[in-house]
């Protein structure tokens, strides 16, 4: 029994349907709590005030959206590398969860900044970023929207992806040098000295396990709506054979 | 590889345009700035490097769809697949003429260019520098965007659609290295990471270019 | 003696190829050899997937499923696109592809396809007619063995279509080999391969996952 039988679209839909319930369920349970625990249950921040707790959308969509990111970019290698159809429509699946997770972050720092640093938008090392990003999940998804045969559409979002992931990571590092910004560090990192500390910390890894049953939730459930368009797709063509 | 670089320049040459009509988007580019924003000299010389390199990025971006779209649509692409030449190399070909034919006349019409938007004097050497660095990986990038897009219809606007984000570290660089040149600081930094970038790009993408362009011929 | 194979010995060998245009599986466990000296006229209605076949044989686009055995750089191909460029010659355009091709001479081609008179002239100048004769003067200056042609006679008059018929008969001679998809009859003695026997009935493969 391998990981790789999954990767059979009769497979995927099985075993998906009996996931997804639960996955979204939890996703659910876990944003519910995490939200209302950070909202309410939290005192303000010393410095920040209130406006502080959009943290709790703000940093899991972020780490949403470069994980999608990245997902895609494994599922376009296992499409090009093994050429597991399910791999590249989850891929295609992924994007505009992605996008849209661009998107939240986005908006979400706007609103943070707008009351902290007293603009909406500043071009912030961070905040260009993630307007570069975006413009990324665009061209990807323009051009799986373009290409009419499936599997060259695969192939070729495929290889945007990966030509795209490498400047995505080069723009990260050209804005760097470009623009030192305004933005805090790492909400989260490994050295505990640059933490939020714990009261925010633990409602704050609830509502990141959220948004990541969410993210799974919604990719798979539009991962199945795509192999089903597929298979309509397979039918019509056995059709139209005769 | 050298011939189809040649054919290219040949073809550019005698259907006309080839050279004339990114260097006449660039000129138009750049005398509508000062429209758009003021006749106030200080203002444009501090502006002139950025706007020189967006206006030859852009000029750039206009001629990118004919890379590979006539060569598809007559047939020849089919027959260079066949032909003893790796596809890669018709790539690097292709993205070479391309540059010939537009990154290497707006590199020497920049500093003209220049002149009208008062760059400061010792601007125009690393403007030209840059842009000598910084366009050849604008015509490969393009032609990765090209060999994407060959198959489809109406590829124009979606291929800037992909290019130009890839475009944003040469931009960055280019750009920076440009500015840092008028205002004489120090630019060994952005020059080296703007040539890195060049030659990374020349040496990976005609792989990615070629992979996208068989699956495309398929 | 040009190449240094017995006639009998086949040069490309298909082996129980399978096809697909557009997602559509359109032949499947198509076998044939193909020996020097031979040709292989493809018959088949409109849409049977000759031209599928061919870009195929051309490893344009990989088959479905099964093997081509044989020299990848054996393959001359021309199909209804000539590839001409119209600002450049006749000479120029030939020129260019015998260039890339490594093989230098075009004279002979010229003269094969009754193109001297036309040698500097603009190709977009040419006639339908005209430029057809180009596109297969272009197969002379290739030096390849294995000639796999689209319809090659569309738009040649009947004196044209002898000519075609004359430098495949040389190329044939000289040990090359060829396979045609054509509805001409072209004057001489060929193997003949009606397609629509091949034509696919199941898509077991394709997309069967997703049925």
């Amino acid at each position: 029994m391998s990981l790789w039988e999954y990767a059979n679209p009769a497979k995927f839909m099985g075993l998906s349907a009996r996931v997804l319930p639960v996955v979204a369920v939890l996703s659910g349970v876990c944003l519910a709590v995490g939200l209302i625990w950070g909202f309410f249950l939290t005192p303000d921040d010393f410095r920040q005030g209130s406006t502080v707790k959009i943290i709790y959308l703000h940093v899991p969509s972020a780490m949403m959206a470069i994980n999608a990111w990245v997902m895609m970019l494994v599922a376009s290698l296992i499409w090009l590398i093994r050429r597991h159809h399910v791999s590249a429509l989850a891929a295609r699946a992924a994007a505009p969860v992605g996008m849209v997770m661009t998107l939240i972050a986005l908006a979400t720092g706007a609103i943070w900044g707008q009351p902290m640093w007293g603009t909406w938008w500043a071009w912030d090392p961070r905040l260009t970023s993630f307007l570069i990003l975006f413009l990324f999940y665009l061209g990807y998804i323009a051009l799986w929207e373009a290409i009419e045969d499936p599997d060259t559409a695969a192939d070729l979002t495929s290889v945007l992806c990966l030509v795209g992931s490498v400047f995505a990571a080069l723009s990260r590092y050209a804005v760097n040098f470009w623009n030192q910004g305004l933005h805090q560090g790492a909400s989260l990192s490994l050295d505990k000295k640059e933490n939020v500390s714990d009261v925010f910390w633990f409602p704050l890894l609830v509502c990141i396990a959220g948004f990541v049953l969410l993210f799974l939730a919604l990719v798979l459930m539009r991962t199945r709506t795509e192999i089903r368009s597929r298979r309509l797709h397979a039918l019509r063509m056995r059709a139209r054979m005769g | 590889m050298i011939r189809l670089v040649l054919r290219d320049l040949a073809l550019a040459v005698r259907a006309g345009g080839g050279f004339g009509l990114g260097l006449a988007f660039f000129l138009i580019v750049v005398v509508l700035v000062p429209f758009a924003l003021g006749p106030e000299t200080t203002l444009l010389a501090v502006i002139a490097p950025g706007v020189l390199w967006l206006g030859a990025l852009l000029a750039c971006l206009l001629s990118l769809d004919r890379i590979f779209a006539l060569d598809f649509e007559d047939g020849t692409l089919d027959l260079l697949a066949c032909a003893p030449v790796p596809l890669e190399g018709v790539v690097a070909a292709k993205a070479a003429a391309h540059w010939i034919t537009t990154g290497l006349p707006l590199t020497l019409a920049a500093p003209i260019l220049g002149v009208l938007l008062n760059l400061p004097g010792p601007g125009f050497w690393w403007l030209v520098i840059s842009l000598a660095i910084g366009t050849p990986a604008l015509s490969m990038i393009g032609a990765f965007g090209a060999a994407l897009t060959v198959g489809l219809r109406r590829g124009g606007l979606l291929l800037s659609l992909l290019v130009l984000p890839l475009y944003v570290p040469t931009l960055i660089f280019g750009a920076e290295v440009a500015r840092r040149g008028a205002v004489a600081m120090t630019l060994e930094a952005p020059l080296l990471l703007l040539a890195g970038i060049t030659l990374g790009v020349l040496a990976l993408l005609p792989f990615a270019a070629a992979a996208a362009l068989r699956i495309n011929l398929r | 003696m040009a190449w240094p194979f017995l006639p009998s010995d086949p040069i490309l060998s298909l082996r129980a190829i399978a096809v697909t245009r557009g997602g559509v599986p359109v032949l499947s466990d198509v076998s044939f050899d193909l020996g020097a000296g031979e040709a292989v006229i493809l018959r088949g209605p409109n849409g049977s997937g000759k031209t599928t076949l061919l870009r195929t044989i051309a490893r344009l686009q990989p088959p479905l499923s099964g093997e081509i055995l044989g020299e990848v750089d054996d393959i001359a191909y021309a199909a209804h696109a000539d590839g001409i460029k119209g600002a450049l010659s006749v000479a120029e355009n030939l020129r260019f592809w015998a260039d890339v091709f490594g093989t230098g001479a075009i004279d002979a081609a010229l003269s094969a396809f009754d193109l001297r008179g036309l040698r500097d002239r603009a190709a977009q100048h040419l006639s339908a007619g005209q430029k057809r004769r180009l596109g297969l003067a272009r197969l002379l200056v290739t030096g390849r063995r294995i000639w796999a042609l689209d319809e090659p006679t569309v738009s040649l008059d009947a004196a044209s279509v002898a000519l075609f018929a004359d430098a495949l008969q040389g190329h044939l001679t000289a040990g090359g080999a060829a396979i045609i998809a054509t509805h001409i009859d072209l004057g001489f003695d060929a193997r003949v391969i009606d397609v629509s026997a091949f034509r696919a009935v199941a898509c077991d493969d394709f997309d069967g996952a997703f049925l």
